[in-house]
C-alpha cells in the first residue's frame, strides 16, 4: 500500500526551507517510509535534532519533536529515552552536528547501546552557516574555510560508530532512496543504538565550490562513488580506491541494551530494599 | 505521602545529602550529572536512592550532556535535576538558556567553589552569583535560592522544584562549598510541613493545544511528550505554536512575557531573614554560609553598643529590590560581606540608590570570612561613616 506521507507531516509547515534538490528531503521521505512500514504510532515517537539544515527536519514531522542546541541532540534524546524507555526515539543530525561539536555524545551513545536510532545526513559540509568544512569533508575539497583545499583527514562515520560500540551500523545514499529506507527500517527495528549514515548532497554549499552546483550532477557524483558491500567484496582493492561502501556494515544483537539494563537495576535494587511497586 | 527517605528522625546529613533527599521528596525522578567537586555527593546519593523509588539516575559523558538530558526527560513529564560546581556550571550555560527559551522546568544545583577556571576545586566561594543571573546569553528571569541552614536547604530544594514547575523555568539552587559539605543534625521535615506543586497540564484537547498559549496566563499549561499532543520544542524564538518566528513583534512580546511571568511575582518570591533590623543603623546584607558569620558579627557589634542588623537573602534572585531600597531609607550604611571581590554589593548599591556608605568585605582565597573581619568593618563604618 502506498505510504500516506501527509499523515506523518505537518502539512501547514510546508513548503520546507531546504534548497530545491537538497538530499535531506529524500532522507526524510525514506524515514517516513520506514516508520510507516514498522507501523510506529506518531504519538509514541519522538524525533530529536540539533542545529543545521538537517536539524530542521523534526519541525515538519507530526510527532513529538525536539529541536535542541548544536551538537546536543543525543543528550536530550538520551533524557527522553531514559525517562520513557517504551517509546521510540529517533535523532536526525548532520555531519558537523553529530561528529564535530556532538562527537563526544555520539561515541558515548554508541558505547551505552541505548535504543535510539541515529540518522546522520552526511553532506560533507556545514550548509546552514555558509559552507565551512566539516569532519567529513574529503581531503583536498574546497569549502568556505578551506579556500586553498582541505588538509583535514575525514572521519569514516561508520567505522567510528562500530568502534565506539553501536550495535547496528549501515550506510545508504540519497541516489538510492529505497535502499536507504531499508537500512532506516532495520535500524529503527533494531533494539540498541543504531546509526544510519545517509550520504547526501549539499550542492549549494559543497557542490558550488567543487564544480557540482547542479543537484543532479552532485547526486550522480555520489552515485558513482558508492559501491554496495556485496559488490565490493568481489572487487579488487585497486578498483575500490576512493569508493565508499554502502550496506549494513555491522550488526550485533547480543549486547545488552541500556534502558533494559537500567530497568533490571531498578528491579534488583527494589527487591533488595524490599520495595513493592 | 512520604518524604521518600522514609526518615522522620534526626539525621546528620551534609548540605549536599540534604539536597538529594529533599529532591526525591519533592518528586524528582530523573537525575543526570557529571562528577565534579564539591557537588559530587549529590550524585552519589541520587545514584543510590533514585532506583529505590523507581527513578532514573544517569552519569553522562559531560556537563553539557547532563543538562541536555534533564531537559529531555522533563519534556516527558518528569521532575528533573542536575548538580555541578563552577566550571561545570559554565559548561551548562548554553543548555540552561535553552530551558529558559523553551520553558522547560528543571532544577540546577551549583555548589560554588573558587574560580575563574579550575580555581579552587574543593574550596569555598560565592563568586558565581552574577553568572547565575547573567551567565547564559540573552534576556531571561532568574530564580536562585541560597539557603544557609540545614532544614532551610531541605525546604529550599523543595521550593526550587515547585518554582520550576510553577513558572516553567530552570531554577538555580546555589549552595557554596561550606553549605554543601557541612553536616548538621536536623529532623527530616514531615511532608505536612511543605507543599508540592506540579506543572499545570493542558485542559484542552490536542488539536486546540499550543505549548506557549498565553491566553491561559503568562505561564502556559505544559503537555508532556507521548500524551497525544505532538508539539514542537525549539530554542529558536517561536510563536505560541512552538514553531520558529523572526517576527520582531512576536519575539518582543514573548520575551517580555517570559520575564514577566516571574518578575510579577517578585514579592511572593522574596525570602529574607531580618535579624536585629528594627532599630539598626548599620545593615549587613549577606547570603549562604557568609551570612552565618555575619550573624555572629552583628551579635558582637550589638554587645559593643553598635546598632547593627542582618538582612539575609534566602532567595537571592530575583533580587529583593524593594526590601533593600526601603531598608536603605532607615539605616545609615550597608556592609556587604561575600566570598568574591564584590558582586552582590552592586545590587545593593543599585537598589539602595542613595548617597550612603555601602562597603564590602571580600575574600577569594577559599576560606570563609571570619566574623571578626565583618565586625571590624561594621565598627569602622560606625566610627568613620565609611
Ligand atoms: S544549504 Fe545544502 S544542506 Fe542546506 S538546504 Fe541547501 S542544499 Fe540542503
Amino acid at each position: 500500500m502506498a505510504v500516506d506521507y501527509l499523515h506523518y507531516l505537518r502539512a501547514d509547515k510546508l513548503p520546507h526551507m531546504w534548497c530545491p534538490g537538497c538530499g535531506i528531503g529524500i532522507v526524510v521521505k525514506s524515514m517516513i517510509g520506514a516508520i510507516d512500514a514498522l507501523g510506529w504510532d506518531k504519538n509514541e515517537t519522538a524525533v530529536v535534532s540539533g542545529i543545521g539544515c538537517t536539524s530542521r527536519a523534526p519541525g515538519y514531522m507530526d510527532m513529538n519533536t525536539l529541536h535542541t542546541t548544536h551538537g546536543r541532540a543525543l543528550t536530550f534524546a538520551t533524557g527522553v529515552k531514559m525517562a520513557a524507555p517504551d517509546k521510540h526515539v529517533i535523532v536526525i543530525a548532520g555531519d558537523g552536528d553529530s561528529s564535530a561539536i556532538g562527537g563526544n555524545h555520539f561515541i558515548h551513545a554508541c558505547r551505552r547501546n541505548i535504543d535510539i536510532t541515529m540518522i546522520i545526513v552526511n553532506n560533507n559540509i556545514y550548509g546552514m552557516t555558509g559552507g565551512q568544512f566539516s569532519p567529513t569533508t574529503p581531503y583536498g575539497a574546497k569549502a568556505a574555510t578551506t579556500p586553498h583545499g582541505n588538509i583535514d583527514p575525514a572521519f569514516d562515520l561508520g567505522q567510528l560508530a562500530i568502534g565506539a560500540g553501536a550495535t547496528y551500523v549501515a550506510r545508504g545514499s540519497v541516489d538510492n532512496g529505497r535502499m536507504l529506507q531499508k537500512y532506516l527500517k532495520d535500524g529503527m527495528a533494531h533494539h540498541g543504538f543504531s546509526v544510519i549514515e545517509a550520504l547526501s548532497n549539499c550542492h549549494t554549499q559543497f557542490g558550488r565550490r567543487n564544480k557540482m552546483s547542479d543537484p543532479v550532477v552532485m547526486v550522480e557524483w555520489i552515485a558513482n562513488k558508492v559501491v554496495t558491500k556485496a559488490k565490493a567484496e568481489k572487487m579488487p582493492p585497486e578498483e575500490l580506491e576512493g569508493k565508499i561502501i554502502t550496506g549494513e556494515l555491522h550488526r550485533n544483537d547480543e549486547r545488552p541494551e541500556y534502558t533494559d539494563e537500567y530497568s533490571q537495576l531498578i528491579q534488583r535494587v527494589q527487591k533488595k530494599a524490599g520495595v513493592h511497586q | 505521602m512520604s518524604n521518600g527517605s522514609g526518615r522522620t528522625d534526626i539525621v546528620f546529613w551534609s548540605g549536599n545529602e540534604i539536597v538529594a533527599e529533599a529532591a526525591i521528596a519533592a518528586g524528582c525522578r530523573f537525575y543526570a550529572g557529571y562528577p565534579i567537586t564539591p557537588s559530587s555527593e549529590i550524585a552519589h546519593v541520587m545514584a543510590e536512592r533514585l532506583p529505590e523509588v523507581g527513578g532514573t539516575f544517569i552519569q553522562m559523558e559531560d556537563e553539557i550532556a547532563s543538562m541536555g538530558a534533564i531537559i529531555g526527560a522533563s519534556l516527558t513529564g518528569k521532575k528533573t535535576m542536575t548538580a555541578t560546581s563552577g566550571p561545570g556550571f559554565s559548561l551548562k550555560m548554553e543548555n540552561i538558556g535553552y530551558a529558559y527559551m523553551a520553558e522547560v522546568p528543571c532544577v540546577v544545583v551549583n555548589v560554588m567553589r573558587g574560580g575563574p577556571s579550575t580555581g579552587l576545586p574543593t574550596a569555598l566561594a560565592q563568586a558565581d552569583v552574577m553568572q547565575t543571573r547573567w551567565g547564559t546569553h540573552g534576556d531571561h528571569p532568574t530564580i536562585a535560592l541560597t539557603p544557609a541552614y540545614h532544614r532551610e536547604i531541605y525546604f529550599s530544594t523543595i521550593k526550587a522544584f515547585n518554582y520550576a514547575e510553577k513558572y516553567r523555568i530552570p531554577v538555580m539552587l546555589l549552595l557554596d562549598e561550606v553549605i554543601g559539605h557541612m553536616s548538621e543534625g536536623m529532623k527530616v521535615p514531615d511532608p505536612s510541613e511543605y507543599e508540592i506543586f506540579n506543572r499545570i497540564k493542558p485542559s484542552v484537547p490536542p488539536e486546540k493545544y499550543f505549548p506557549y498559549d498565553s491566553s491561559f496566563g503568562d505561564v502556559p499549561p505544559m503537555a508532556s511528550y507521548f500524551e497525544g499532543f505532538r508539539f514542537h520544542v525549539t530554542g529558536l524564538n517561536h510563536t505560541k505554536t512552538g514553531f520558529p518566528t523572526t517576527d520582531p513583534d512576536i519575539c518582543q512580546r514573548e520575551e517580555e512575557r517570559m520575564i514577566r511571568k516571574v518578575m510579577k511575582d517578585a514579592e511572593a518570591l522574596a525570602d529574607l531573614e531580618e535579624y536585629q533590623l528594627d532599630d539598626a543603623e548599620i545593615a549587613v546584607f549577606s547570603f549562604g554560609s557568609t551570612a552565618r558569620g555575619a550573624r555572629v558579627a552583628v551579635d558582637e557589634a550589638r554587645k559593643q553598643g553598635i546598632k547593627a542588623g542582618l538582612l539575609r537573602a534566602i532567595t537571592l534572585w530575583p533580587f529583593p529590590d524593594r526590601q533593600v531600597h526601603e531598608l536603605a531609607s532607615r539605616v545609615k550604611a550597608f556592609v556587604v560581606p561575600e566570598v568574591n571581590l564584590g558582586q552582590m554589593i552592586l545590587e545593593v548599591e543599585r537598589t539602595a540608590h542613595r548617597d550612603m556608605p555601602i562597603v564590602g568585605v571580600n575574600r577569594v582565597g577559599g576560606v570563609p570570612i571570619p566574623p571578626y573581619e565583618i565586625l571590624s568593618k561594621i565598627k569602622e563604618v560606625a566610627r568613620n561613616g565609611r
